[in-house]
């Protein structure tokens, strides 16, 4: 438990993905079975305690100490589960203390009734981190920082292996993983996966660059435009239904209304958006009303129902159809789709082109705000795990950019650390001769460090204010520094006091040249508001 | 018996012995000063007259310039002075080199003022001495149950661990110069690492004093230097001051990785919040344990709580029977360490 408890102490802390992924790596190479395989489920949210609730610690933790002394501690601390950790009284880490695995067989075979005789014994023999990590696996969210996909990628350094094959897998096994760990390490086969409807590796494309395309006869290719929701799969096998994310994370829990209608046996493909793709398809902010929920209400599944437009079809019935060509696949999945509820399913449609300014021009206009550019698929070309060269491409909208001007700027984290490196930006509103700036978006990435530390520079000699490790810089109509930002689309918010928020915005130049008064106006940016669902009108 | 309040009360200069007409640790200019250790917030400089331990007096000296006070008198661990009837007597507090508490007794009352202190090993200073009293001035920097630091060994096992998992990144461990500095380097020997150290500027004059103190600090090198072939190396261990680790000054090591040798590192926000990675439990202050525990082993009858979390310690005081009160003494830092 201890070291399981130490990886959870590093990993909170490690900002770098590489650091994260040395000590997961490390941790399964030098932490034995069944404990490291516990490690990997607490990590990837596979273990589940229903009989602990958080309300019972702090039962417990009053029957031995002093309330007014928790209060003070829990008033100075902030957490919860880290309170309980460290004024729990006893000897720090003793000599018995128990393993990871002991502590999830006794976690997992309490009733609720022995629920808390079992958790205060657990604590008393642990130290104070492998109370919190003991707390914190109980009660579910370890919040480290860690998915699900940067688990299977460490496993699959660990191992010296593909990503998608740990996803291929992923779905079929179950902690402690013993079996995966032997294949990994060379000392036992590969595991077979022999769950029903398990997660198919997805097939992904790099961006074209426009330099390449005369290089490539247009007439080998189809085009599709590309929908801006979450790309998802949805297989159904013997009664068994699962809808994946594009990593292999099993998300079916938050699409009770989808999973309802998934009466077929197979894979599709598809982009997961909300609406009825008879009458109208909604913006990726009503889409994201729906993610990352685990409860859905049913006023959501009313407001926001869901549906998934197909792009491509991995198996029908009992045939995996991977291999077979795309126009192959293509017309399978018509038929397909053909058969399915229309509320739910529907077909992404093809787009025609003869040449490349043809299909630009499409790109570039496309009949429908929530489409964010083409796909390219090589007539010819078989479905492929991972993100091979050549068979797909994506070819995006251009993003959009505004002229904004500097307001804020944070200091950053890790490599960027001391340098302020995260930047809030406005555009200008109100009266016309005595304009203010309002605050439209945060940007902290899209330059260089040569750009980073002339941004740093201007930011100390120009700061007005501080508060803590903000600083607030000089914009005025005469003064200040104003900033190309590029992004993906834009979406109503109440929480931000312009009333909108950006998707994805980055620096995309710097205008040293530029006087701030030529900046944007929010006006602008409010014409560039796609309509909302409500008022939205059909595809 | 004269009335605790009688021997020693505070007010604005500080601590103030009617008595014998001293202050303890004052943080403004008095013309009398009994000072209990160098760190700067309890000794300070411009007092007309100043008696504390050779250590003490070294260590303002080296941080204030020969002229830091008008005299200086120089106090023997364990010798008691009398001083216009009270009788005074300095006895180690384990905090840093040269730390003491300070025992002032007239007409049968005897209080301890600890200046701040610790009771786990520490290889650089004298261990504290517990001292039988009527009533205990004690510390409450860490006075709250969570406190509990573990062994400092085990902490710096942890550093060596990290050296080991991530040895291209170069170690910044923030420490206070005087004190935790040099505890954290002598520990570090103890687990037998001899490579090179290297020190931020502001350690170097405390670091040599140590070592002419006798504290073996091991090979050590200025972090910073003109020529680029004296650099620390990729994987090496850099000592520096706290306000350093998260510095520009930190980025011109390779792929610096940011740690923190203090008691607040076991709060996992505190971490958390100045960006650092591999945070050391490693405190020079007493914890919740050693606190209570010392309270017992004086004997006093009466607990005075300053600078820290008071309000908790004065609960524990009433639960267990003892009269304690909150004793506000100004310009303390209470998050020093």
């Amino acid at each position: 438990m201890e070291r399981f408890a130490e990886l959870l102490d590093r990993l909170v802390l490690t900002p770098s993905r590489n650091g994260k992924l040395r000590l997961l790596t490390d941790y399964f190479a030098s932490v034995p079975d069944p404990d490291r395989g516990f490690g990997l489920a607490g990590l990837t949210g596979g273990l589940d305690f229903p009989a602990i609730k958080p309300a019972m610690l702090r039962t417990l933790v009053e029957e031995r100490v002093d309330p007014v002394l928790f209060a003070y501690s829990y008033d100075y601390v902030g957490d919860l589960a880290e309170t309980v950790s460290l004024i729990w009284p006893g000897e720090a880490g003793r000599a018995d203390a128990p393993a990871l695995s002991e502590v999830v067989e006794r976690l997992s075979r309490t009733s609720r009734s022995e629920a808390p005789t079992v958790m205060a014994r657990l604590l008393d023999g642990l130290s104070p981190s492998g109370r919190f990590a003991a707390i914190k696996l109980a009660t579910g969210g370890l919040r480290v920082g860690v998915s699900a996909r940067l688990a299977k990628q460490a496993l699959a350094s660990f191992g010296d292996v593909e990503v998608q094959e740990i996803e291929e897998l992923w779905h079929g096994l179950s902690p402690p993983f013993t079996a995966l760990f032997a294949w990994l390490e060379d000392k036992g086969p590969k595991p077979e996966n022999a769950a029903k409807a398990p997660f198919r590796p997805v097939m992904l494309s790099h961006a074209v660059a426009e330099a390449d395309l005369p290089a490539i006869e247009p007439a080998t290719y189809a085009a599709e435009w590309k929908w801006d929701g979450i790309r998802v799969q949805a297989t159904a096998e013997d009664g068994v239904r699962r809808l994946y994310s594009r990593t292999g994370d099993d998300i079916s829990g938050a699409f009770p209304d989808l999973m309802e209608a998934m009466d077929f046996e197979g894979t599709l493909d598809g982009e997961l958006l909300v609406g009825d793709p008879r009458e109208r398809t909604g913006t990726f902010s009503d889409l994201q009303q729906r993610l990352n929920r685990k409860t859905v209400s049913r006023a959501m599944l009313a407001n926001y129902p869901v549906f998934i437009r197909c792009y491509d079809l991995l198996a029908s019935g009992a045939r995996d159809t991977r291999a077979l060509p795309y126009t192959e696949r293509r017309e399978l999945l018509e038929s397909f789709v053909r058969e399915l509820p229309p509320d739910r399913f529907d077909l992404s449609p093809t787009v025609s082109f003869r040449s490349w300014q043809e299909l630009d021009e499409k790109r570039c206009n496309p009949p429908h705000p929530v489409i964010e550019g083409v796909m390219l698929k090589k007539k010819d070309s078989p479905y492929l795990p991972g993100r091979p060269k050549g068979p797909w491409f994506k070819w995006k909208r251009d993003p959009f950019t505004v002229d904004a001007v500097l307001m804020y700027a944070q200091r950053g984290h890790g490599k960027r650390s001391s340098f302020y490196s995260d930047y809030t930006f406005g555009v200008w509103t109100g009266p016309a001769e005595d304009p203010t700036l309002v605050p439209v978006g945060k940007a902290y990435f899209g330059f260089t460090d040569e750009e980073l530390r002339q941004i740093d520079k201007y930011v100390r000699d120009n700061t007005v204010e501080r508060f803590g490790p903000v600083r607030s810089v000089r914009a005025d109509r005469s003064h200040g520094l104003v900033i190309e930002v590029a992004f993906e689309g834009l979406a109503r918010s109440s929480r931000h006091k312009s009333g909108i928020a950006m998707r994805f915005p980055r620096i995309s130049r710097l205008r040293w040249d530029k006087p701030t008064h030529e900046a944007d106006r929010l006006e602008t940016l409010e014409a560039m508001l796609p309509t909302a669902m409500a008022a939205a009108s059909g595809k | 018996m004269i009335r605790p309040h009688d021997l020693l009360r505070s007010r604005p200069e500080g601590l103030f012995c009617p008595g014998g007409g001293f202050y303890i640790d004052p943080v403004r200019p008095v013309e009398r000063a009994l000072i209990t250790h160098g760190h700067a917030d309890h000794a300070r400089a411009g007092h007309g007259s100043v008696l504390a331990t050779r250590e003490t007096l070294d260590i303002m000296r080296i941080r204030y310039g020969e002229g830091f006070a008008g005299a200086v008198q120089e106090a023997q661990l364990g010798e008691t002075l009398n001083m216009n009837g009270v009788r005074v007597t300095f006895h180690p507090a384990g905090h840093v080199l040269g730390s003491a508490q300070i025992s002032v007794e007239t007409g049968g009352t005897r209080i301890v003022a600890s200046g701040d202190y610790k009771r786990s090993r520490d290889p650089t200073c004298a261990p504290f001495e517990p001292i039988r009293c009527d009533v205990f001035i004690t510390e409450a920097t860490f006075a709250l149950p969570v406190f509990t630091h573990p062994d400092a060994a085990g902490e710096v096992a942890r550093l060596l661990r990290s050296l080991e998992q991530f040895p291209e990144r170069t170690h910044i461990v923030g420490a206070y110069a005087l004190g935790k500095a040099q505890r954290v380097i002598a520990l570090l020997r103890e687990a037998d690492y001899d490579d090179t150290i290297y020190i931020h500027g502001a350690l170097e004059k405390l670091c040599t004093y140590y070592e002419a103190a006798g504290v073996s600090l091991g090979p050590l090198q200025a972090a910073t230097v003109e020529q680029s072939d004296a650099a620390p190396p990729a994987g090496a261990i850099i000592i520096a001051p706290p306000a350093a680790i998260d510095d520009r000054w930190s980025r011109r090591f390779s792929d610096p990785l940011a740690s923190f040798a203090s008691g607040w590192m076991r709060i996992r926000q505190r971490a958390r919040q100045r960006g650092v990675e591999l945070p050391l439990i490693i405190s020079d202050h007493a914890d919740w344990t050693e606190l209570t525990a010392t309270i017992r082993d004086t004997q006093a009858a009466e607990v005075w709580v300053t600078h820290g979390r008071e309000e908790a310690l004065v609960r524990w005081c009433e639960i267990n029977g003892l009269a304690a009160r909150p004793l506000h003494l100004a310009g303390y830092e209470d998050e020093a360490e």
